[in-house]
C-alpha cells in the first residue's frame, strides 16, 4: 500500500477540498464582479479563502506535504479568526469562513482538523514504512 | 423549489443510498450506477436551461450572477468526481462519488434559497 496524501481517505479529502476551492473562489468572483464596492475587505477575504483551498487541494493531490501543512494551518487560522470576528447577520458580506462556516454546514471548521489529522496519519505511516518522513 | 429540482434531488438521494450500499459491501460501481449518474447530469443540464429561462424572464431582483454561478457550478461536480474516482478503484473512489451525489441536492437548496430571497 503506497502512502500518499491522495490515496484512501485522502482521495475523498482532496475532492472535498476541491469543492470548497470551487465554491469559495466562484463566490468571491461573483461578489467582486458584481458588487465589489459594497464590502471590499470581506470579498477580498472571500477570494483569499478560495486561493487557500485551491493550493491545499493541489498540495494534497500531488503529495506535497509541507505545502499542505502550511496551507491547512492558514485555513484553520482563517476560519477561526473570521468566524470569531464575523457577525451572523452579515449574510450579504459573508465569506465561506464567516460564522465558522455556518452557511456551509460548518464543514469549513471541521475540514482543517481532518486535514491536519490526515497529514499526521500519513506522516506516521510513511515513517513506519521506512520512507522519508516529510518529503517536500 | 421547482418540480425538476425536487425530482432530481430525490433521485440524487436514491443514488447516494445506492453508493452507500456499494461501499458497505466493498463492491465497485457498475454500468447501471454510471448510467444513473449520467441521468443525473442530464437533469442538471436541463436545470441549467430552465434556470437560464427563469433569470432572463421576470425574476424580481434575484442575484442573477450567483444563481447562474450555482447552475453552472453544479454541472462540474459529477464529471470531476467521476474522473477523480476512477483513479482509485477502492471504497475511497466510490466515496468520492458519494460526496458528489450528496452535494447536488445541497446546491438545489442553495438555488431555492437564492430564488426565495428575492
Amino acid at each position: 500500500m503506497s502512502t500518499s496524501t491522495r490515496t484512501g481517505l485522502g482521495r475523498i479529502l482532496v475532492f472535498v477540498y476541491g469543492i470548497f476551492a470551487l465554491a469559495a473562489t466562484a463566490r468571491a468572483l461573483v461578489q467582486l464582479g458584481t458588487e465589489a464596492s459594497k464590502a471590499p475587505i470581506a470579498y477580498s477575504l472571500s477570494l483569499f479563502s478560495g486561493i487557500v483551498y485551491i493550493v491545499a487541494t493541489w498540495a494534497l493531490a500531488t503529495d506535497r506535504r509541507r505545502l499542505a501543512l502550511v496551507t491547512i494551518c492558514v485555513e484553520l487560522t482563517g476560519v477561526l479568526v473570521v468566524g470569531t470576528l464575523s457577525h451572523p447577520s452579515d449574510i450579504e458580506k459573508a465569506s465561506v469562513w464567516s460564522d465558522y462556516g455556518n452557511g456551509y454546514g460548518f464543514v469549513p471548521l471541521v475540514l482543517p482538523f481532518i486535514g491536519l489529522w490526515w497529514l499526521w496519519h500519513i506522516g506516521r505511516r510513511s515513517a513506519d514504512a521506512g520512507g522519508p518522513e516529510l518529503p517536500a | 423549489m421547482t418540480a425538476l429540482q425536487f425530482v432530481l434531488g430525490l433521485f440524487a438521494l436514491v443514488v447516494a443510498l445506492w453508493l452507500v450500499v456499494l461501499i458497505v459491501l466493498d463492491r465497485q460501481p457498475d454500468d447501471y450506477l454510471y448510467a444513473a449518474l449520467g441521468v443525473l447530469e442530464f437533469g442538471l443540464l436541463m436545470q441549467l436551461v430552465v434556470g437560464l429561462v427563469m433569470v432572463t424572464g421576470d425574476h424580481g431582483g434575484v442575484n442573477v450572477a450567483a444563481y447562474v454561478g450555482y447552475l453552472v457550478g453544479s454541472l462540474v461536480v459529477l464529471p470531476a468526481a467521476f474522473l477523480w474516482s476512477v483513479g482509485e478503484r477502492t471504497r475511497a473512489g466510490t466515496g468520492v462519488l458519494l460526496v458528489a451525489v450528496v452535494v447536488v441536492p445541497v446546491l438545489f437548496l442553495r438555488l431555492h434559497q437564492l430564488w426565495g430571497a428575492r
